[in-house]
């Protein structure tokens, strides 16, 4: 009995831990988005936000992460139940669509660089690049993590340690969710206004 | 094989998720809508964007990430967080925007038409 109260209590100080580094990460994204609110309007002759968005792709981009977060919670209610099959499809399921997310946000970068609108075209495309790219790499260290959990999962026996790290993880997923939500309303929405 | 599990915090239920997921959907489908159909001026749709937004983070923070579960110390930190992140961006908005308004490059002559014209001096 002793043994499962400390191991609730060695549980919530990791996830306490993970969560204070999720809060240092929003600070981070904090520097991001108010570089790029300042840095908005500054063109420099080059193409303004709403010339180069393409609004329908933005939001499908949007649907398709809000669903990978919602799938990931799927994933935790089965692992919490001790459904390691339904585990394993709902984490597959958040990785085709996390995969799919990437890979459009990545189509689009190699869109814009091609057409000559890269990050060194102006101060405005140099703080839209470093925001979303950095929530872009965000996405492909959590892909990482996801591939690995999965193979573990596959492989090994279900156990509680593993179910930790799910929840953990969901908890990484989640917060990126809420920072696109952020970077679509003011990078894409508001930007694409002007 | 199931492993045991604990039962300290009543596992959320599949309910908090759907819930979740249909109210950020349509906060997401609302916001785009309201943008690509210009249904206000500018100036108004940027305050409402913003509020959808919020209303969408909170949303996501009580359903997907079900704070105030588990040790208060998450909320705190939370708290604290979204302090530090406001004091980053609003103060940054307001630093540079003074700014670029104290230094705008203009003759003395533009000087004086932009604040009768702007200023109302």
């Amino acid at each position: 009995m002793k043994d499962i109260v400390e191991e609730i209590a060695v549980k919530e100080k990791k996830t306490l831990g993970f969560w204070i580094y999720l809060m240092t990460d929003c600070v981070l994204f904090a520097g991001l988005f108010a570089t790029f609110a300042v840095l908005r309007t500054s063109t420099a002759n080059g193409p303004t936000g709403a010339q180069i968005f393409d609004m329908p792709f933005v939001l499908s981009e949007t649907l398709i992460l809000l669903t990978s977060s919602f799938t990931i919670g799927l994933a935790i209610q089965g692992s919490a139940r001790g459904y390691k099959k339904q585990t394993l499809f709902w984490l597959i399921v958040t990785f085709a669509l996390g995969a799919a997310f990437l890979t459009l946000e990545l189509s689009e970068f190699s869109h814009l660089t091609q057409v000559g609108n890269g990050w060194d075209k102006s101060a405005f495309l140099s703080s839209y690049f470093t925001l979303v790219g950095t929530h872009g790499l965000h996405i492909a260290i959590g892909l990482l993590w996801l591939v690995v959990m999965i193979f573990r999962l596959w492989y090994l026996k279900f156990k509680q340690s593993d179910l930790n790290r799910l929840a953990l993880f969901a908890l990484f997923w989640h917060f990126l969710d809420v920072v696109w939500i952020f970077i679509f309303s003011i990078v894409y929405l508001i930007g694409g206004l002007s | 094989m199931r492993p045991q599990l604990e039962s300290r915090h009543s596992p959320t239920r599949y309910i908090s998720y759907v819930v979740g997921f249909v109210l950020s959907i349509i906060a997401t489908l609302m916001a785009y809508l309201i943008v690509v159909n210009h249904v206000w001026p500018m100036a108004t749709l940027i305050y409402i964007i913003l509020a959808i937004a919020v209303t969408q983070l909170i949303i996501q923070v009580v359903f997907f990430l079900h704070i105030g579960r588990g040790s208060h110390w998450r909320f705190v930190t939370f708290i604290f967080a979204i302090l530090i992140v406001l004091i980053i961006v609003v103060g940054t908005i307001w630093i540079m925007n003074n700014l670029n308004y104290n230094m705008m490059r203009m003759t003395p002559a533009q000087q004086e038409l932009y604040m009768q014209h702007n200023e109302g001096i």
